[in-house]
């Protein structure tokens, strides 16, 4: 936490010096001024927390000043000092937004709780607005797009566990945004106004892991410089989202059953037994009723975090989320680049919504923003996707090895716009085999 | 005396007790810790007006009376306290410098209009006189309620905290220990 800042302004040296003096000993950094001129160039050093403005000064008085002091900085908190005790000013000050009015010689319990107060008030109003900001984040944050069945379904899960406190593990291949679903579920629940914190268990080696999640005391290993919080501790309050739990080693199982049982654990290197209220989500792409059969993953900790399962559909299962999800990415990443949306045009869509999409939305998302990248008119036009027709689709609809020629010939003579030479070239076959099979295969060209 | 703590009392002072006082300071500061009546006139620290004695005023008669450079010096006075501002100070430090002053006049029972306690007494003048230092130490007030160096308005908050530092504070005072321990003889 940085030092707080003081601004002590009173004409008399022996009034600035003693308080300074004071404040510097309950750990403020401090500055002082004269008068209100001197005061005001002083406010250019801020921002400060607190400024101390004695009422009578020669040239501006304490009113005046602390008009302008508003002026410069809104968040600066005004206490006026004053050896004459009247109310008329006192009010004054505190209509003009002064926090408290305190006659000299002060009681320093009185100052002390003042100045309390104060601070307090500050943290409360920036903590307030980090919170809206935050909230507001949340709102803002990705919306899970899809009006297909299977997401409607999703959707609905999402609503009925976030309510409840209960573990939940997201399933789903690679890139069907199991965290994103882990977030609206932190963002629909009780626990929204503390934080997820997410860890991907998949990509940190074990005795990183152990520290990462646990925290680690000062000096518990070589390079352990600062005690530092783990991600447990972090989550205190909120939602713990533990991505690739499928992943985690033996060892790692054992410390994050004693976890999730207690909810106690202690930092490595530490003795100190550390509570931490937190929510677990977790997500994976194993199948972990598999591992449990083969003993590579423990038996109980799969029971512990399986009380309630969401199943993400691949992409390729909710094709009419596609156009909706590529003009949702078109959108934002347009937005983030600064550029004009631009539309598709019905053989990209056409494309789009052909591709089966291995990579799932994280594959689209990536298509898109590439397209964005590259694309230079107001259409994204086939030639600006990455890929141009779907090959483990044909490879699907052409069962035999005939079809699937005929498919790959269909396919090369796009890509050469019908040019007979350059096609029987890419296909390593002589003009007049092409013209055959194409004929055998009624190829319109 | 190089690398020391010098507790002075002043004016009628010493108490007693400044055995124990001493004693107190020394359990707490791993430095050689040495008491000495010190005769300095309190006149022109004395406020009429308010019948109270300025302490950075006192506390500036002090220092010129500090025997060697590397030395702290705690002045320990009956007499009641103000700084401009406030209406009482407890005592006064040289954040980081070389002294450091105390008064036992509201650390007294008899204050409150309650029956004397000398054990009382000391216990707070102890916790003062390592409060203060702690300050001419380099430390601030520190949020920990039981470690001395929490802030105390009342006399009720000085019999809560504790005569000891708490760990925090303790590492940053060992910093500075150490470095007026370097002159140690």
């Amino acid at each position: 936490m940085s030092k707080r800042k003081i601004l002590i302004v009173d004409d008399e040296m022996s009034v600035r010096q003693s308080l300074g003096e004071w404040f510097l000993e309950d750990g403020f950094e401090v500055e002082t001024a004269e008068d209100g001129n001197v005061a005001l160039q002083k406010m250019g050093h801020g921002p400060y927390n607190i400024v101390l403005v004695d009422l009578k000064m020669p040239g501006m008085d304490g009113i005046a000043l602390q008009k302008r002091i508003r002026e410069i900085d809104s968040r600066a908190t005004v206490i006026i000092l004053t050896a004459y005790a009247s109310v008329d000013t006192a009010v004054e000050a505190l209509k003009l937004g002064a926090f408290d009015y305190v006659t000299k010689p002060v009681d320093p319990d009185d100052l002390s709780n003042l100045v309390r107060n104060a601070l307090r008030q500050q943290e409360l109003s920036e903590e307030n607005v980090r919170l809206k900001e935050k909230v507001s984040a949340l709102n803002q944050a990705s919306p899970i797009v899809g009006k297909s069945k299977k997401m409607q379904h999703v959707l609905e899960m999402i609503s009925t566990v976030a309510e409840t406190d209960s573990t939940v593990v997201i399933r789903g291949e690679s890139g069907t945004g199991k965290e994103l679903i882990a977030r609206a579920i932190h963002a629909q629940s009780k626990r929204r106004f503390f934080p997820i914190v997410a860890v991907n268990a998949g990509s940190i080696p074990e005795t990183l892991l152990e520290s990462e999640l646990f925290g680690h005391e000062k000096g518990a290993f070589t390079g352990a410089q600062y005690r530092r919080k783990g991600k447990i501790e972090l989550a205190h309050g909120g939602t713990l989202f533990l991505d690739e739990i499928g992943d985690v080693t033996a060892k790692m199982q054992i410390d994050l059953l004693r976890v999730l049982e207690s909810k106690r654990f202690t930092r490595l290197g530490g003795n100190q037994e550390i509570t931490s209220d937190f929510r677990l989500v977790c997500a994976t792409n194993k199948d972990l009723e598999g591992m449990v059969a083969d003993g590579r993953f423990r038996e109980d900790l799969y029971y512990r975090i399986n009380v309630f399962s969401i199943q993400v559909p691949p992409l390729r299962e909710r094709p009419e989320d596609v156009l909706p999800l590529a003009t949702f990415f078109l959108e934002k990443y347009a937005r983030a680049m600064g550029k004009p949306v631009p539309a598709l045009t019905a053989v990209a869509e056409e494309l789009l919504c052909r591709h089966r999409w291995p990579g799932n939305v994280r594959e689209l998302e990536n298509a898109i923003e590439r397209a964005l990248v590259i694309g230079k008119g107001p259409t994204i036009a086939p030639d600006d996707l990455p890929f141009r027709e779907d090959q483990p689709d044909l490879a699907r609809s052409a069962r035999s090895l005939a079809a699937l020629e005929r498919v790959h010939i269909e396919r090369v003579l796009r890509e050469t716009d019908g040019n007979m030479t350059q096609a029987a070239k890419v296909l390593g076959i002589d003009r007049a085999t092409l013209y055959n099979k194409i004929k055998r295969y009624g190829i319109r060209r | 005396m190089p690398g020391a703590i010098h507790v002075a009392y002043l004016k009628h002072y010493p108490p007693a007790w400044s055995g124990a006082l001493e004693s107190g300071v020394a359990d707490v500061f791993p430095l050689e810790v040495r008491g000495t009546p010190l005769n300095i006139d309190l006149k022109p620290a004395y406020a009429p007006d308010r019948r109270q004695y300025h302490a950075t005023l006192i506390l500036a008669s002090l220092l010129r009376h500090l025997p060697d450079k590397h030395t702290k010096i705690v002045g320990v006075t009956p007499v009641d306290l103000y700084i401009p501002v406030l209406t009482f100070v407890f005592g006064q430090a040289q954040l980081n410098g070389p002294g450091a002053v105390i008064s036992t006049y509201r650390l007294r029972n008899e204050f409150y209009g309650l029956p004397p306690d000398d054990g009382l007494l000391l216990e707070r003048a102890i916790k003062e006189a390592v409060h203060e230092l702690g300050h001419a130490f380099g430390l601030v007030h520190c949020p920990s309620v039981s470690c001395v160096m929490h802030a105390s308005s009342y006399v009720e908050d000085v019999d809560i905290k504790g005569e000891s530092f708490c760990t925090n504070c303790m590492d940053t005072l060992e910093a500075g220990v150490e470095t007026l321990g370097r002159y140690a003889v």
